[in-house]
């Protein structure tokens, strides 16, 4: 070994001390008050208990974590002030966070040109569809929610579907790429009715379904209460074919709200919702049930998907960081893009350089409503 | 098609009553003021919320329905009192742009007080469809329609028959001389405004195990509130009842025979056209302005 080798390796020794002792800096953006609180919320107390619990475990490569977290309220203007200010003051080593599709595209721009790896906890395909260079996200998307209803109605051997849909910014997209979506499994949709927002009544658009010739299953794709009361009139007017929701519904609340009209429905849902009964033989069971337990004994309240996509995206970061060996940006992005087969709340995640998602429809579980509780469909 | 066509009627009579009752509060405090109450809708949706709320304390639910009538209309008082009342000098638009404040306060501290899900009341009588003339109808859809008929009587009675109700219509009809001959209008916008917000809290009451209640749910259902009220004919007890009923039948067969994506579109299309062609909405007073 000559002299300069010696003098590299050392240096590097040197850098190493020195960067043992600053912390690996997390910044994110999420929309903990606003409309899409539900979203930021839990998303936030899941960044900090784990960054908490990762640096009680001795840190990441010798080092700690330093959580920086804003605010942004559910605003893409904000989000984006945010995620500049956390680039250029705060230095951040990665970005985690961006509740919704909105303040997430927002921010795209950003972390591309300053080459900033960045993981987005909101929902919508156009994230990583086209791939972007810097760009990674951890939750399903809606498509994926259509292809697990229509294999699961391919399954029971229905080809003839209906669609009622709301008019929310989740229930257009869901609707457009089931739209999309459905020839490629061999269904057609015989009928596509909507709702408003505030509507109290969808009788109507239901008995409109109900006539059209030959409809095996209905397709609710909605959020917040507008499902709800689609299910109960549902089971006012005595349809007879099964009816499916959208994983926009799934927690215990729309179970609550359309009461026993709910028995029989199916939706795609993430293995968070049903952790404790998986199969212990499920490879995701470990995963989701600690994650679930650890956060309701700390927070004393329900565990949602949304608090889950932010357990991966920062798991993800760890790990990616793990491989790289350090913190560097350029290396971490490498390291993100080739994670396979890395278990998270929402599934197996494989990376690749064309896809920056990494899950597969096994990320769903098709559940039922029966006895007033979820039960997965085998 | 009878089948379908009794579907359509039975689901725009159901939304229709909800709308009919949330018209009449508006018309009327606009009897008494003059002023278009925009905080109506919250009253629906304190009615729903504190029968819920009551009713997870472990009241039964007509003694939780009966406090949070008596709580809508005791916060109905207050905002006539504290809010309308010291600004009654203002004009008309000051008064409304007040209860478009007050609206976001009591939303604001219902999202506070109580929380910011969405909650649903039991059916009064059960959930088992009633079948009629080929169409199902729920039997809470009784209980809408059987109440804001219920209440029309109660109000025609009320305003035809008592002190208090000849004194509102006197007002409503020329406060000056209402005035003067003896009748407190101080009072009467105070019974007015209790009185609404009590209509309004029951219907919230009456409507939650249908359309669920929330913290922002008095915002849409205030919306087509009024316009029901203005399709109508503001100011007009009848009127109010019947523009809701033709705004939910409007709406239902609109989504029925031609599309459901135009629904609103349709209904408020025909309303457009009332008002052209009448003015003063459907039953409306004749306006005679005074000069």
């Amino acid at each position: 070994m000559n002299l300069r080798t010696w003098f590299a390796a050392a240096l590097l020794a040197a850098t190493a001390a020195v960067q043992a002792q600053a912390p690996i800096r997390i910044g994110s953006f999420l929309s903990v008050t606003g409309p899409a609180a539900f979203l930021g919320d839990p998303e936030q107390k899941t960044l900090e208990l784990y960054v908490e619990r990762i640096n009680a475990a001795g840190g990441v490569l010798g080092r700690k974590l330093e959580l920086i977290a804003y605010d942004s309220g559910g605003d893409a203007e904000k989000a984006r002030t945010f995620a500049k200010r956390l680039i250029e003051q705060d230095r951040v080593d990665v970005i985690v966070g961006g509740s919704t599709t909105g303040e997430t595209m927002a921010v795209v721009p950003l972390v591309e040109a300053a080459g900033m790896p960045f993981i987005s906890l909101a929902g919508a395909v156009v994230i990583v569809e086209p791939v972007k260079k810097w760009v990674f996200k951890t939750p399903h998307t809606d498509r994926m929610a259509c292809d697990k209803i229509f294999v699961d109605m391919k399954a029971r051997g229905f080809s003839k579907a209906a669609l009622i849909s709301g008019s929310g910014g989740f229930d257009k997209s869901m609707r457009a790429q089931c739209l999309g979506v459905a020839k490629n499994h061999g269904i057609a949709i015989d009928a596509d009715e909507t709702y408003g927002a505030g509507d109290t009544d969808m009788t109507a658009q239901l008995t409109k379904i109900r006539n059209a010739p030959g409809v095996q299953a209905v397709l609710n794709a909605g959020f917040g209460q507008g499902p709800a009361i689609v299910t109960k009139n549902y089971k006012q007017l005595g349809i007879a074919q099964p009816l499916y929701q959208s994983h926009g519904v799934a927690s215990k609340q729309f179970i609550q709200l359309a009461g026993d009209a709910a028995e029989g429905v199916r939706l795609p849902a993430a293995a968070l919702l049903v952790a404790e009964t998986l199969p212990d033989s499920d490879p995701q069971k470990k995963v989701v049930v600690d994650y679930k337990r650890a956060y309701e004994a700390r927070f004393k309240q329900d565990v949602s998907t949304f608090g889950g996509h932010a357990y991966d995206g920062l798991m993800l970061a760890v790990e990616a960081m793990k491989k790289a060996g350090s913190a560097d940006k350029a290396r971490v992005r490498d390291a993100l893009e080739q994670i396979r087969g890395y278990m998270g709340t929402a599934g197996v995640v494989n990376m690749s350089a064309q896809d920056h998602m990494g899950l597969d429809l096994t990320a769903f579980r098709m559940l039922e409503v029966r006895k007033g509780d979820w039960a997965l469909v085998q | 098609m009878s089948g379908e066509l009794a579907q359509f009627l039975l689901s725009g009579l159901t939304v229709g009553s909800i709308y009919a009752l949330v018209a009449l509060g508006f018309a009327i405090i606009y009897n008494a003021s003059h002023v278009i109450n925009f905080a109506q809708g919250e009253f629906v949706m304190i009615g729903g919320m504190a029968t819920v709320s009551l009713l997870g304390a472990g009241l039964p639910l007509a003694l939780a329905a009966a406090l949070a009538v008596a709580l809508a209309a005791l916060i109905g008082l207050a905002l006539a009192r504290f809010a309308v009342q010291p600004a009654r000098g203002a004009s008309v638009v000051t008064l409304i742009i007040i209860t478009i404040g007050a609206a976001i306060l009591l939303r604001g501290l219902a999202a506070l007080v109580w929380d910011k899900r969405i909650h649903a009341l039991p059916a009064f009588s059960g959930d088992a469809p009633i079948a009629v003339a080929g169409a199902t109808l729920a039997p809470q859809s009784l209980w809408v329609i059987g109440v804001t008929a219920l209440i029309v009587c109660a109000l025609w009675a009320f305003f035809n028959r008592t002190l208090n109700g000849k004194a509102i219509l006197a007002v409503s009809h020329n406060r000056l001389a209402a005035q003067l001959m003896g009748i407190s209008v101080r009072r009467v916008l105070l019974v007015s405004f209790a009185l609404s917000a009590a209509l309004g809290a029951l219907a919230g009451i009456l409507v939650a195990p249908i359309t669920f209640t929330s913290w922002d749910v008095g915002v849409m259902l205030g919306l087509k509130g009024f316009a029901a009220a203005i399709l109508g004919g503001m100011g007009s007890g009848p009127g109010a009842v019947l523009g809701g009923l033709v705004l939910g039948l409007l709406e239902s067969l609109g989504a029925g025979y031609l599309s459901s994506a135009y629904k609103d579109a349709i209904a408020f299309i025909v309303m457009l056209a009332v008002l052209m062609l009448m003015p003063g909405g459907l039953l409306g007073a004749r306006a005679a302005e005074r000069v």
